[in-house]
């Protein structure tokens, strides 16, 4: 296995972007990305893009080549695959391109993530978002995505005495933080209040415990690690790369409370890495709904189970607490264009890991994390990344 | 939903009347059936006995859908609930027949046969199962 390196990185602003199209949010992307890690097209290997459904949502699949045809590549007739997991479709993206890589078979890898949600009614974005639930067993019965993570909820509260005011404070942290990323979709800070206040979508998660829907697209290059100071002076190592499957349905598993993909995905990552949960400086963590943000730092394995609702409280995982959480605001509040989510959440760390994120710059960031969930937690892929 | 109806009549036997089978190797109970126990594997085979599960048991966790899909819409606000069947799987599925603050973690519960939703006007209707609460208080 060889080690591989993030050289590059583009990323389109995220939000309903009424005037841009699927082709023009990838291309951007894209070549944002190509123009950071100073490739050039023939150099090369092999293009991968996650996308959860681009079927329903812009009623075209083929989007490989379509989207190297789009990024000026057919005369090239690079390899080009779409990569689908759900909500994890980036991240797994993002580790094929990695795979490829460190096995030897490709020097250059392109990793797009995209999902264009806004071209359909917010009724049929629900419904198709559902699709990453059991169809038959779950959303035949009338269970919604948020009805899901609602149901993980309830439990947890009942179990661990969660509260309503600790998952609202997931969502008031993260929009904290995305007021202070020029990409996110919601850029405002937001009240307790507000949270508290919002519309019930599935009891106990209003409105505002869920990521919005979304488009956007993301995009890294990806280099054998030996080559990549050839092409930039501040290349991100991947040093752990981890993923793992569960039942498509939230009742098929051994606790409603704990991801167990997460919980394997995490465990594989921090072995190739060398690593454990300790040794972890930040993370961007798959907070589709509030609840999910409190799972996965258990999960991952920052805090017990059951405490990550007073890990909210006690400040942790603010951006100045002792582990920053989301530090791009989340898919809370950056917003969340499902494809486009896992390979963003590499942009985040490797823009904390150069030193170039701004005014949500944390200190000595040296070791981040990113997890990213398909579903309720039937997929989950890890990526644990290091300054070089 | 527009769909073949083959697509739903395939799922009669279970969603209809709980059909489920047994691995006779580790007595493990799977709903929907399944081919093989994962457990047991080549061992189970030709050793996967259909059972009919009786429908009763006990809500693990639970919601109240305020935003429904499409085609329920008009049904909102709902609950849904996970409920651990007597026998061991678990189902998801919506509660009936029970005020909205007294579904609970907990509330012993048995199925009940209801129309699960309706291709519009026109189309076929899709039945299965719902739960409401039981009177028995031990099963």
């Amino acid at each position: 296995m060889r080690d591989v390196a993030v050289i590059g990185v583009g990323l389109t602003k995220f939000g309903e972007l009424w005037d841009k199209s699927f082709r023009q949010l990838i291309a951007e992307a894209g070549s944002k990305a190509i123009l950071d890690a100073n490739i050039e097209g023939k150099d090369i290997d092999a293009l991968y893009v996650g996308s959860m459904s681009s079927g329903r949502f812009i009623d075209q699949e083929h989007i490989g080549a379509l989207v190297a045809e789009v990024s000026g590549f057919s005369h090239l007739h690079i390899p080009a695959t779409r990569i689908e997991g759900a909500c994890a479709s980036g991240g797994l993206a993002v580790r094929e391109g990695y795979l490829a890589i460190a096995s030897g078979m490709n020097d250059i890898v392109v990793v797009g993530g995209i999902e264009k949600m806004n071209d359909v009614g917010g009724g049929a974005a629900t419904d198709i978002l559902a699709t990453a639930s059991d169809q038959e067993w779950e959303a035949f019965f009338g269970a919604t995505f948020p009805a899901i993570y609602a149901m993980i909820a309830t439990r947890h509260m009942h179990d661990y005495g969660t509260t309503k005011e600790q998952l609202a404070q997931v969502a008031v942290k993260n929009h904290a933080n995305g007021a202070l990323n020029p990409y996110a979709q919601y850029q405002s800070p937001i009240s307790l209040e507000t949270v508290l206040k919002s519309t019930t979508v599935a009891y106990p998660l209003g409105l505002m415990d869920c990521s919005p829907v979304s488009d956007g697209a993301a995009s890294i290059i990806l280099c054998a690690a030996d080559k990549a100071k050839n092409y930039t002076d501040k290349p991100v190592k991947i040093i752990g790369s981890g993923q793992a499957s569960d039942t498509l349905s939230l009742h098929g598993r051994r606790d409603i409370c704990t991801l167990d993909a997460t919980v394997y995905a995490a465990k594989m990552a921090y072995k190739q890495a060398n690593l454990t949960s300790k040794d972890i400086n930040f993370a961007e963590v798959h907070d589709c709904f509030t609840i999910a943000e409190i799972c996965a730092i258990e999960d991952l394995g920052f805090v017990k189970k059951g405490e990550g609702g007073k890990a909210i409280d006690q400040k942790i995982t603010t951006l100045d607490g002792s582990l920053p959480i989301n530090t791009s605001g989340g898919l809370k509040a950056k917003g969340h264009p499902v494809g486009a989510t896992g390979v963003a959440q590499i942009i985040e760390l490797t823009a904390q890991l150069r030193g170039e994120a701004g005014k949500r710059q944390i200190k000595d960031a040296k070791i981040g994390l990113a997890h990213n969930v398909g579903g309720s937690g039937a997929s989950c892929v890890v990526h644990i990344m290091e300054a070089m | 939903m527009k769909n073949g109806v083959a697509r739903f009549w395939r799922e009669i036997p279970e969603r209809y009347n709980f059909m489920a089978n047994k691995c006779e190797s580790c007595d493990k109970v799977f709903f929907p059936p399944r081919e093989s126990c994962p457990y047991c594997r080549r061992k189970s085979i030709g050793k996967m006995k259909e059972i009919k599960l009786r429908g009763k048991g006990e809500v693990v966790t639970y919601t109240i859908i305020h935003v429904g899909p499409e085609d329920f819409e008009e049904q909102t606000p709902y609950p849904m609930a996970i409920i651990k069947l007597e026998e061991g799987p678990h189902v998801t599925a919506q509660i009936v027949d029970c005020p909205l603050d007294q579904v609970k973690i907990g509330m012993i519960v048995e199925s009940t046969f209801r129309k699960i939703q309706q291709d519009g006007h026109t189309g076929a209707i899709y039945y299965g199962y719902k739960f409401r609460k039981s009177n028995q208080n031990t099963h």
